[in-house]
């Protein structure tokens, strides 16, 4: 059993905040969430922080680790250095509600602002559709999201730019990308991306793809794609000729 | 686009960041990578010498378009080549292969975190408080990289040609064209390897071959061809770094033979 030392961001919302120092003793397994409910239950009853299932499933435990956005619960101990104190803070995309906890409630509200899924005519009387495995499988790895916002945190166009009125974000490309890929959907959501959702933002810097715990390939799978689709209705020149002469 | 309801916390100023890690040293591999390349394929588009070497020439001016040079397809320099640019068959082609790569998705993402920090790396504070993203003039042109590849997707066929024509070595003495193969052959031949994983990697194809669809499985041939440029796709960075650095390469491998500095080695 080791005592380490932790760098805690205490902060009330719209106060300035700062790190106060915890020490705590670490045990074999242990991750970063377990290390902050020791302190918790030790020297900090009234710190606040997020989380709910231990699992890396719910993505509500997600806060910065040593200055990477991170699950604290699928962070352990054994992977940080141990020479160093372990600095923990607040997500930097999102406004404070308390130390550790942000108000993650602007992603909400533009998810609901996106087009939502609309199926075509079922192919079958029953009421169902006929679906190739293969041509799901490319949008399965979208449904894999968990919604931690790591990706929104650590994008630069949100997090420094804070471009939140004009973009939309990593994980909601994903989502888009979800929908618009899929082989019964019909909806049209590529004027939005360009205009509303801000896709030309986007810099394909790929640290959404870093961060991602799920493993999506956010960038190149979702992101890029999606910006060709855009490319294609938009800034192709040959193209656009060529559906202005055929009137399509 | 609803607004965030709340403070956003103040920006991290420029270089801030509570990264433990070197976080520096990748976009400081990639800003010296680049520019080492920038600098050399500049000199050696203006030599306009040392770029063939009987059955060899240098990939950075394939083709010929116009020159002294045998490969030529049309002649010596061309009457409307401005008198106050030196000529150089290079010159006339480079912006095609130049083009390709600097509207290339990977290499935006490297160069705008090696070169204009924005963001520097990630977590990590940047120096600019506006921001337009590729949305504006003249950033907006990075969408036309499918016209870039539609040229290097020609560009890769000459070459082959090109790697093709060094394995035929003319014997001075009958003059009389032989098969063979020189250490040359295998520098060229690589480029080309290099180059196609390269290209066929690349996310306007994927795009065009399958990924502007929402079903392929009923169509087999797009679907194969999907699969296949995702594959390369997977290690487009890869590919990237290493068909930049090869092209480079078989040019001072062509240069220094032609200067006699180093002799062609013939295997076969
Ligand atoms: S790739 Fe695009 S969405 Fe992802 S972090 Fe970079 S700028 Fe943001
Ligand atoms: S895409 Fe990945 S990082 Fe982003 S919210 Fe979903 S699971 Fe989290
Ligand atoms: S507590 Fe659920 S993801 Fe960490
Ligand atoms: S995306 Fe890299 S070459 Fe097209």
């Amino acid at each position: 059993m080791a005592s380490r030392t932790f760098h805690i961001w205490r902060a009330e919302a719209g106060e300035e905040g700062g790190f106060q120092e915890y020490s705590t003793d670490i045990t074999e397994g242990m991750v970063v969430l377990d290390a902050v409910h020791q302190i918790q239950a030790e020297s900090a009853g009234d710190l606040a922080v997020r989380w709910n299932c231990k699992a890396g499933k719910c993505g509500s435990c997600s806060a910065e680790v040593n200055g990477n956005p991170r699950l604290m619960c699928m962070t352990r101990m054994s992977d940080l250095p141990e020479d160093q104190p372990v600095t923990i803070e607040p997500m930097r995309a999102f406004p404070l509600l308390r130390d550790l906890v942000t108000d993650v409630s602007w992603n909400f509200e533009v998810k609901k602002a996106i087009r939502k899924f609309k199926p075509r005519p079922p192919d079958a009387e029953d009421g169902t559709w006929r679906m190739d495995q293969r041509d799901v499988d490319r949008v399965q790895e979208f449904r894999k999201c968990i919604e931690c916002f790591l990706c929104q945190d650590v994008c630069h166009v949100l997090r420094d730019s804070q471009k939140h009125d004009e973009f939309i974000g990593p994980r909601f490309f994903v989502h888009t990308a979800a929908l618009e890929m899929h082989p019964l959907d019909t909806e049209d959501r590529l004027a939005d991306l360009r205009k509303a959702q801000g896709v030309g933002y986007c810099n394909i810097t790929k640290c959404c793809t870093k961060v991602c715990p799920e493993h999506i390939t956010i960038t190149d799978n979702a992101i890029i794609p999606l910006k060709e689709r855009v490319v294609d209705r938009f800034y192709d020149p040959v193209r656009n000729l060529f559906r202005i002469i055929s009137g399509r | 686009m609803p607004s965030v309801a709340g403070v956003l916390p103040e920006r991290q100023g420029f270089g801030a960041t509570r990264r433990r890690d070197r976080w520096w040293a990748v976009p400081v591999a990639t800003l010296l990578g680049l520019t080492g390349f920038l600098v050399y394929s500049t000199w050696a588009a203006f030599q306009n010498a040392h770029f063939e070497l009987g059955n060899y020439l240098s990939p950075m001016y394939s083709p010929v378009l116009w020159g002294d040079s045998h490969h030529a397809w049309f002649g010596p320099r061309p009457g409307f080549w401005p008198s106050f640019i030196p000529f150089s068959p290079a010159l006339v082609i480079l912006g095609a292969p130049a083009g390709f790569r600097l509207t290339c998705y990977y290499y935006r993402g490297a160069y705008y975190k090696a070169f204009v920090s924005n963001p520097a790396s990630c977590t990590v504070g940047k120096p600019w408080k506006g921001y337009g993203g590729e949305l504006r003039f003249p950033l907006i042109l990075q969408n036309l990289h499918r016209y870039f590849l539609y040229l290097a997707l020609g560009f890769l066929c000459i070459l082959t040609w090109d790697a093709w024509k060094a394995m035929w070595f003319v014997d001075p003495a009958t003059g009389q064209e032989t098969f063979g193969i020189g250490v040359g052959t295998l520098v060229l031949t690589l480029n080309v390897v290099l180059l196609g994983g390269y290209t066929l990697g690349c996310h306007s194809l994927r795009h065009l071959v399958g990924g502007v669809l929402d079903s392929i499985s009923g169509r087999p041939a797009r679907r194969c061809a999907y699969e296949c440029v995702s594959w390369f796709n997977l290690r487009h960075m890869n590919w990237a770094w290493c068909s930049l650095v090869w092209v480079a390469f078989s040019d001072l491998y062509v240069r220094l033979c032609s200067m006699g500095v180093w002799s062609d080695f013939r295997i076969l």
